[in-house]
């Protein structure tokens, strides 16, 4: 089917066969629910659907019906994501395996409906894993594959399936919708230990002293720290029913032997797969790795190849105020332990939907390869802002 | 004895309902209803904060199990028929 | 690859026609991609929206600024919007245009075809008369002058996208196909 990212996204949750959505909508979400509403409506979906009056409140509910054991689902964006921000600490805390699609979308003001990640790397410790996915195909698989590694005994986290704002929420591509039944025997139902059973008096989210608090946060970091291998081996299986697979967590792209590598996540790494085939076919050694889960960071995969390479180029289409970019600071935090460590430099761009074009990759490919000879001049550059001299487009 | 990591669970989930805590052994004073002045008005049950109150035909009787002696329901009280006295010996 | 942009004004349905020409060409076997400008549509306001067919797999994200063909689904566009925009020399545009009225004023290099989307989409009771929806009649014309792109797709997909009227869309797309014609300069 050609779908866009954002029906990719209702599909995926009604092949994940869930039981709770609650959500609120906002641009460019509003799709998502609305085709979801739908297939809840004509009885497509056998789900309850909790129109809410706010996204704290989708997100609550989201955390009230997956603690009374069913698998539930919710999508936002921006201002919606970052109004549920308290609940998502509870989400994580509590160890509910929520699903949500996050179109994401620049933060106002400004005010902005355009593709940035400032929404979702915002929400990067609360403790959910994170998807930055770069195709409407990766979206729909995502979703299932999230909740598969969440609902895992050792995981028992929630997670965020992340698509750019229009760029893929918006845009129409072929689409593989799996069968039900393959899907379903794939993805068993929830069956958590702990749940709220009518007729037993229990109590959930009760008050830790000081003396506890921490063992629980400590269980909450294994939870984690086990995803990552629990997402490796949930994407194999997936690949062996699907016959597809999107990467892990650092997708590779034409990195061996490349003396330069662009790390960027999110849409504009599926253009730049054109930009290192057109640079490779003219012999410049460069190429592509894609951050897929920002959260659990692949700490472990980029150290493997920044030992090998001269430079990395790290694009963020986000900003952390004080710091850099946030993609960024963590790279280069992998490549400290390194003997021999590569040059790493920061490129902000795309911020508030601007487009990143395949000419502007290019570019900073080339910058990067003297950068990874000469050092730079800054280690963040701001790309494509009007005023600063003109050198990317 | 303080659990390690492993003895918990997921999150902290407690099996017993919060009615187990008696909270009336906080109490330093107490609650003493004069009911030939009750007007039956039940703002003391509306407004007592542990719900410690049950009304019998209008009439307030405080569960001193639960009772913390805050003093909220002889504050609120038109009629003046609640006093708060002192717990002595208990 | 082939790349498309579509000018028309909200209400009119410009992001269907081009989402009704990329599942046209996924019937027929190209890897597709159609997206709206990204704006804040509202009815009446210049839309723009976008495809991109090929043979192998797009995985271009950036928007199309060099397209193949224009369609311009309003030609009171013609006056206000740069609809030849970077077009490609020897490029392909198509304009829902009255049919009585000559098409002049247009800069050479390009070539023109002309389809009145907008009787043809009246004459079949698509749309209200003073507001008839031309998105599927002016991709009948698409496929008249796009070589890779056959009617039959064309107006199977209209089938399965248009949510009422459907015969009258597919007939009125039919129409425009066999009307469309190239203006010579």
């Amino acid at each position: 089917m050609v779908m866009t990212g954002n029906y990719a996204s209702a599909y995926g949750a009604k092949l994940s066969r869930a039981e709770v959505i609650a959500a609120y909508p906002i641009t460019p979400q509003t799709s998502i629910v609305e085709k979801l509403a739908e297939f809840v409506s004509s009885g497509e979906l056998r789900a309850k659907f909790i129109p809410v009056e706010s996204e704290h409140s989708a997100m609550a509910a989201c955390v009230a019906a997956q603690t009374a054991g069913a698998r539930t689902y919710t999508a936002t964006s921006s201002h919606g994501l970052t109004l549920m921000h308290e609940v998502l600490m509870w989400a994580s805390g509590a160890r509910l395996p929520i699903v949500i699609t996050n179109v994401s979308r620049a933060m106002a003001p400004p005010w902005s409906v355009w593709v940035d990640h400032m929404d979702s790397i915002a929400q990067r410790d609360t403790g959910w894993l994170q998807f930055f996915c770069q195709s409407d195909q990766e979206v729909l698989d995502t979703i299932i594959m999230a909740y598969k590694a969440c609902e895992s005994r050792s995981v028992m986290l929630p997670a965020m399936v992340i698509e750019d704002a229009f760029i893929l929420s918006h845009t129409s591509e072929p689409v593989d919708v799996p069968d039900q039944e393959l899907v379903d025997s794939f993805l068993p139902a929830y069956a958590p230990e702990l749940k709220i059973e009518v007729g037993k008096a229990m109590g959930f989210g009760s008050l830790v002293k000081p003396d506890q608090y921490m063992e629980f946060r400590y269980k909450a970091m294994q939870g984690m720290e086990d995803a990552r291998e629990r997402i490796l081996s949930v994407e194999k299986e997936f690949k062996h029913i699907f016959g597809r697979e999107h990467g892990g967590l650092l997708e590779r792209y034409r990195c061996d032997d490349a003396e330069v590598v662009l790390v960027a996540a999110g849409s504009v790494a599926s253009t730049a797969k054109d930009v290192v085939d057109a640079m490779r076919a003219k012999g410049v050694r460069v190429g592509l790795a894609r951050i897929r889960a920002f959260r659990p960071f692949p700490h472990q995969e980029l150290r493997a190849l920044g030992s090998k390479v001269d430079g990395l180029a790290v694009l963020d289409r986000s900003y952390t105020f004080g710091a850099a970019g946030a993609m960024f600071t963590e790279v280069k935090a992998s490549m400290y332990s390194l003997q021999r460590k590569p040059a790493v430099k920061n490129y902000i761009a795309g911020l508030g939907g601007r487009d990143i074009t395949p000419r502007t990759l290019e570019k900073i490919l080339e910058d990067m390869l003297v950068v990874s000879k000469r050092g730079a001049e800054d280690e963040v550059e701001w790309v494509d802002v009007a005023g600063l001299p003109r050198r990317w487009r | 004895m303080t659990k390690g990591h492993k003895e918990l669970p997921l999150t902290p989930v407690s099996d017993t309902p919060s009615t187990i805590n008696l909270t009336g052994l906080w109490r330093v004073v107490r609650p003493v209803v004069d009911l030939s002045k009750c007007k039956k008005c039940t703002l003391c049950w509306k407004f007592c904060p542990d719900a410690a109150i049950e009304l019998a035909e209008g009439e307030p009787h405080i569960d001193l199990q639960y009772c913390k002696g805050c003093g909220i329901c002889s504050f609120e009280c038109p009629a003046k028929c609640i006093v708060m006295v002192k717990e002595v010996g208990r | 690859m082939i790349e498309v942009r579509f000018h028309g004004r909200g209400g009119q349905g410009v992001v269907i026609a081009s989402e009704v020409l990329a599942e046209a060409a996924f019937k027929m076997g190209f890897e597709v991609s159609a997206f709206p400008f990204f704006g804040v549509e509202r009815r009446g306001a210049p839309v723009t929206a976008y495809a991109r067919i090929d043979e192998s797999p797009i995985r271009i994200k950036s928007s199309i600024y060099e397209p193949d063909y224009v369609v311009v689904l309003d030609s009171s566009l013609l006056r206000g919007v740069d609809v030849l925009e970077g077009l490609k020399t020897g490029g392909r545009v198509l304009i829902n245009y009255p049919e009585a009225s000559p098409l002049d004023g247009v800069p050479s290099g390009f070539k023109y075809y002309v389809i009145d989307a907008t009787s043809i989409a009246s004459a079949h009771g698509i749309g209200s008369q003073t507001a008839p929806i031309v998105n599927t009649a002016i991709m009948g014309g698409f496929a008249k002058i796009c070589d890779k792109i056959d009617i039959e797709p064309i107006l199977e997909s209209i089938r399965e996208i248009a949510p009422v009227k459907v015969e009258e869309n597919v007939a009125a797309a039919r129409e425009a196909f066999e009307r469309t014609r190239e203006v010579s300069l």
